[in-house]
């Protein structure tokens, strides 16, 4: 596997703030990763360092090989589309659609007017009357249609309806499929791309936290379910990610639950349920220490 | 998909369900790992190691520029693998129930016959 991205000992300190933290790791070629993490967490900053556009205060990256700042050879490979893009005043859709080519070798026009058609984005309306989710329509299409060999998503739908984020999921996936490249996605909506993912980087207060393969992350964690003494029983030998107790009642997220330890858990007369990449992510990330701050996690998205 | 089980493995199982149920027949062609991740709406890896599941248990074969086919026998095989663990996935959940209910395996045997003489 090629290394796109290689980040050693990656650290971004502002005055009293380290957004991003003592950061090692890498991104292979052609894959989908996810890049997950709360707000504040160090997402943006992140990606600002590995396309040149934030300096690190210590550490190396290295993209394609060298390092992005001010580095044409590599940024001319990047397409970065960020959370709140700003055009230049008096701009259309079908001016950013007509710029577009000078800035990526593989630009596909054809591609970028059928998915205008699928987003309903109005090419010749100004970019400031339209609404917050075609604003965010506009990214996504040049994200996509300009198929650079390594593409970041920094939130790209804000204002998107579900129908609209759907499509972008799914033409993501058949072009993707089309024309292999990476893409890093970084949302909330963990759930919603979990599927989409082959690797997962989760951060948290600027330190990477989780850097695994989506897969053999999933089913990492179990919630075992049952009567407060069973339960405390069962867990006591196992690492705790997470407890809830109601009465005599209590579940608890273990880790590493393996085929064994499954069989003694029904002996037990306990229930085992399922927990899925977002409750894992947000157990990992300690939200579950803030109240009601998993309600907080899904609403922000 | 549900979360509890890595997605390759669901996908694996839905193309043996697909098998056994007829609707892939022995020796067609099965969808590449492209049209896969797209009908799940998962990642093209993850289809992929689900399709390379059932090539290691030769229940798919792979030919060279063409693409990948059920094998001969695939049937069969599967649904012999099936009946190995029915007891273990369906009738031990089942027995467990039946004794937290109170209900006896002869009265279970009876509600048995009673709904399968109803098809």
């Amino acid at each position: 596997m090629t290394a796109v991205i290689e980040v050693e000992h990656l650290t971004r300190r502002y005055r009293d703030v380290t957004a991003v933290n003592d950061a090692t790791f890498s991104v292979e070629e052609n894959k989908i990763y996810g890049l997950l993490g709360r707000n504040g967490a160090g997402k943006t900053t992140l990606m600002q360092l590995l396309t040149g556009q934030e300096f690190a205060s210590d550490g190396t990256i290295r993209v394609f090989g060298e390092s992005p700042v001010e580095n044409a050879d590599v940024l001319q490979n990047i397409s970065f589309i960020k959370e709140s893009q700003r055009y230049p005043e008096d701009f259309r859709p079908r001016h950013v659609f007509a710029s577009a080519p000078h800035f990526f070798a593989n630009w596909d026009a054809d591609f970028a007017a059928q998915l205008a058609d699928e987003f309903r984005v109005p090419l010749k309306r100004r970019i400031k009357k339209l609404s917050r989710g075609q604003v965010s329509a506009v990214g996504v299409i040049v994200g996509l249609a300009s198929r650079a060999p390594l593409t970041f998503f920094d939130e790209p739908y804000l204002g998107l309806d579900a129908v609209a984020r759907q499509l972008f999921y799914d033409r993501l996936l058949e072009d993707y499929a089309q024309h292999p490249r990476t893409v890093v996605l970084s949302t909330h909506l963990i759930d919603e791309v979990s599927n989409l993912l082959e690797h997962v980087i989760v951060i948290d207060e600027g330190r990477i936290i989780i850097d695994e393969d989506a897969e053999s992350l999933r089913g990492t964690a179990t919630s075992v379910v049952g009567t407060r003494a069973a339960v405390d029983a069962f867990v006591a030998s196992r690492e705790i990610l997470h407890r809830d107790a109601v009465g005599g009642l209590a579940s608890v997220t273990v880790t590493g639950l393996d085929a064994r330890g499954r069989a003694a858990a029904s002996a037990a007369g306990l229930e085992l349920a399922p927990v899925s990449l977002q409750q894992l992510i947000i157990r990992r990330t300690g939200m579950n220490q803030q109240q009601s701050s998993e309600k907080e996690f899904e609403a922000t998205a | 998909m549900d979360e509890s089980r890595p997605i390759f493995v669901q996908v694996a199982e839905q193309v043996e369900n697909d098998i056994i149920g007829g609707t892939m027949a022995e020796e067609s062609q099965v969808p590449s790992t492209n049209e896969f991740a797209a009908f799940y709406r998962i990642n093209p890896a993850t289809a992929l190691k689900g399709v390379n599941l059932l090539v290691d248990d030769g229940i798919l074969y792979k030919k060279r520029g063409i693409g990948m086919f059920v094998a001969a026998g695939a049937r069969e095989r599967l649904v012999a693998k099936r009946r190995e663990q029915f007891t273990a996935e369906f009738l031990a959940p089942l027995l467990a129930e039946a004794a937290k209910l109170g209900i006896t395996p002869q009265q279970l045997s009876t509600m048995i016959d009673k709904e399968g003489s109803k098809k």
